[in-house]
């Protein structure tokens, strides 16, 4: 497929003696903390990479990105002027300025549309967690993911733990049978609080709303979809990516109540039922001050597999095992294997299992927000959209953050 | 060659790291600290009188145990009978003043009120304030990474991230503490000794002082479970690495050895990359921690850091490091003071 294709972005990086000399010219979308280490993994990924555009809606994190980018690749990074996007449709520019990758780093709410117009435009994709923030993005993002396969392109997700070794060699396991028949788990993602930047007199409500996006649940998701996702991921990893049939849960702010904090939660509880009575519990908070925890524990007929992220990887039972090799670098690992697989032309493709871990915190956020417990099926058929539709985004575009969400009585799907 | 005697330099840190050969000198003396209210802390001006005290902080239920150390010479190096390395020769002889160094590594049970501002139960001494304590950006994982907070060491802070607790505690108590020296470290662990390790030179004996690779089981350990050393200071060895102040050179001993004897030396940190962390950790094994050991930071520390650039407060994932703190008995002047904490974070990419 890709071999007949006529875009320079869909070339294929032929097999032979100066195959790995050929440069891989990558663009980001996103040139946060995240999206510029990302850009460095990518170069630190493959001799011949070249960063050639960068995109954001800030002048200010994309001149900083550069900066820090030059710093580490020296003249591996071409970017004059021309190569500066800037603005709401700046993902465009990088899409179309000649690369052969996108790295999609923004916050989640432009991802379904940034994944879209990277697959539509024949470009590889390292496209980071979460990659929406509703059902109809989800949506999107598995007919794009399905796209991407069919055009034999790469799209590597941030869910960066499936790229470490200490958690592939204990999930390989549980899939594998180690722990016998799994009849529950739980994940416990217990932290304190983020940053946050203060009002500035220049800024409209919409760059406040930007520059604070993590506070504005249409832009982010709300914290279980931006963050604890992670850990519905692990579960789901465990479970073998079957989906859930329903999910009950709770949550509220009890800390997070100052306006500045928008209208995100900072706790929710939530019960996943799967089919054959497996079940599956999340605990996720976001308070400062109360004990951090960041955990998986597998139940099998057989034995259990446990997780504490960065000290524990441990199997109990009949075939007992743990972990303790260095632990690896895997936010390196996912770039390393995204350029390997363009250069040998045996594509990844990450997209189904991106967009429905992603809708499992949706799930879970909307069935939290509700209090009215809902089958996977209608959450993802759901045409609830929380926020702008890409075109629309404008610097004075106002967009009222919706009410913080009262179990019982908001109603997201109405 | 900057790593002493260089008082005249315009640079305003520099003048910081000529403080710790300065600060004992009889003009200096008089120069106005904010003083604690406890006149225990404060009297002792000469090393016959100075005695062991506990650092209290307001709203904080533990205080911090401080331990006297005696002004003396030493020889520095590997005096002992292993082989060491060549960074640990050739032995030279350093005076050093007297300090008082805390007794136990500082765990959590302090260092988090620092880290979580919303957590912290302590309030500034009006007489110690300083321009805004800056404080940790907040950790998105557990830090601790399930080795254990109360009675753990704090770990995996940066250079920079401890000595921005030391201007916190100064702020909540009116006491100048700071990180120690790689000499004025070496000097509290061989605690009059010459052997390899404090104890003697039989590394089997390593059990009863410290937790290293052989008993450790991979963790940091409470702290003060094992023996002290001669001067009453556990931990030393193992458990975890310490940060010193100074900047690491494998060929600082020779660098020193070319002025004869020398006093307070101090390596000042130009670059985020080396520090040098002395003492081992709970990872390491018996050789390392000889204390005449050395080692030091790297930028590995930080390899597994999603965001560029990298942290300025925290090595995710590397809890091998934590931190000690010295308060040098005769306190530096203000402007000294200030101008150690005025430490600005080196990004790093």
């Amino acid at each position: 497929m890709a071999g007949v294709s006529l875009l320079p972005s869909e070339r294929l990086f032929a097999a032979g003696a100066n195959a790995n000399a050929q440069v891989i010219r990558v663009g980001l979308v996103g040139c946060g903390g995240r999206g510029t280490g990302a850009a460095i993994q990518a170069l630190n990924a493959d001799p011949n990479v070249k960063i050639t555009a960068l995109g954001d809606v800030f002048e200010d994190r994309l001149e900083d990105s550069l900066n820090a980018l030059r710093r580490v690749g020296k003249d591996r990074v071409e970017i004059g002027d021309k190569d500066k996007y800037l603005g709401f449709d700046a993902y465009l520019g990088v899409i179309d300025s000649g690369v052969d990758v996108v790295l999609l780093c923004t916050p989640p709410a432009f991802r379904p549309a940034h994944f879209e117009a990277a697959v539509q435009a024949g470009k590889h994709v390292f496209c980071e967690k979460p990659v929406a923030v509703d059902a109809p993005g989800v949506r999107s993002v598995l007919a794009s993911a399905k796209l991407a396969k069919e055009k034999n392109l790469s799209v590597v997700s941030g869910f960066c733990f499936r790229y470490e070794d200490n958690k592939r060699e204990l999930f390989g396991r549980v899939l594998g049978g180690d722990i016998g028949e799994i009849t529950t788990v739980s994940t416990f993602r217990n932290g304190g609080d983020l940053w946050y930047l203060d009002r500035q007199p220049e800024w409209t409500d919409m760059t406040y709303q930007m520059r604070n996006w993590y506070y504005q649940n249409w832009l982010s998701g709300d914290f279980i979809v931006e963050m604890s996702v992670h850990s519905l991921d692990m579960m789901s990893w465990a479970v073998g990516d079957k989906l859930p049939v329903r999910a009950t849960g709770t949550g509220g702010r009890q800390v997070r109540t100052d306006e500045k904090y928008g209208n995100i939660y900072d706790h929710f509880a939530v019960e996943f039922e799967y089919p054959d009575g497996v079940k599956a519990y999340h605990f996720t908070r976001q308070q400062p001050g109360t004990t951090f925890r960041n955990s998986v524990e597998v139940f099998g007929l057989e034995g259990k597999a446990s997780i504490e992220v960065g000290s524990l990887y441990e199997i109990a039972g009949k075939k007992p095992w743990n972990y303790s090799g260095n632990i690896s670098n895997m936010y390196q690992t996912q770039h390393d294997e995204l350029f390997a697989a363009i250069r040998s032309g045996k594509p990844i493709n990450d997209g189904e299992f991106m967009a429905n871990s992603t809708m499992l915190a949706i799930l879970a956020r909307d069935v939290s927000y509700t209090g009215i417990t809902t089958t996977w099926e209608d959450a993802i058929q759901s045409d609830y959209e929380m926020g702008p539709k890409i075109g629309e985004y404008d610097w004075n575009l106002k967009w009222e953050n919706p009410e913080v969400a009262i179990p019982g009585v908001t109603k997201l799907h109405a | 060659m900057d790593f002493y005697r260089n008082v005249t330099a315009t640079r305003r840190l520099r003048t910081v790291a000529a403080m710790v050969l300065v600060a004992w000198s009889p003009a200096l003396v008089s120069c106005g600290v904010a003083r604690p209210h406890n006149p225990k802390q404060h009297t002792a001006q000469t090393q016959a009188t100075s005695e062991p005290y506990v650092q209290r902080v307001d709203g904080l239920p533990v205080g911090i145990e401080m331990v006297p150390v005696p002004g003396g010479t030493f020889r520095m190096g590997n005096t002992g009978e292993a082989a060491g390395k060549a960074d640990e020769k050739p032995v030279v002889s350093v005076a050093v003043d007297p300090f008082w160094i805390s007794k136990f590594e500082i765990p959590w049970d302090v260092y988090e009120a620092f880290v979580f501002e919303k957590a912290d139960p302590t309030t500034i001494k009006e007489d110690a304030a300083l321009d805004g304590v800056t404080r940790p950006t907040p950790p998105y994982l557990d830090m601790t990474l399930g080795m254990g907070k109360e009675g753990f060491p704090a770990i995996s802070m940066t250079h920079y991230n401890a000595i921005q607790f030391c201007k916190w505690l100064y702020t909540r108590t009116g006491v100048f503490y700071r990180l120690p020296t790689e000499a004025e470290w070496e000097y509290a662990a061989k605690a009059g000794t010459e052997t390899d390790y404090d104890f003697g030179t039989d590394a089997s004996q390593l059990d009863e002082y410290a937790w290293y690779a052989a008993n450790s089981g991979g963790k940091t350990q409470p702290i003060g479970k094992k023996k002290p050393n001669a001067w009453g200071i556990h931990d030393m060895l193992g458990n975890v690495a310490e940060w010193t102040f100074d900047q690491y050179d494998a060929g600082y001993y020779d660098s020193l050895a070319t002025h004869g004897s020398v006093a307070n030396p101090s390596k000042f940190p130009h670059e985020l990359y080396p520090i040098s962390v002395r003492g081992g950790s709970f990872r390491d094994s018996a050789d390392q921690l000889r204390t005449a050991a050395r080692a030091y930071s790297e930028p590995a520390w930080k390899a597994i850091d999603p965001q560029t650039p990298k942290s300025d407060w925290w090595f995710t994932m590397t809890p091998i490091i934590g931190l000690r703190l010295v308060r040098p008995h005769t306190p530096p002047s203000e402007e000294e003071i200030k101008a150690y904490f005025a430490f600005e974070p080196m990004p790093d990419y």
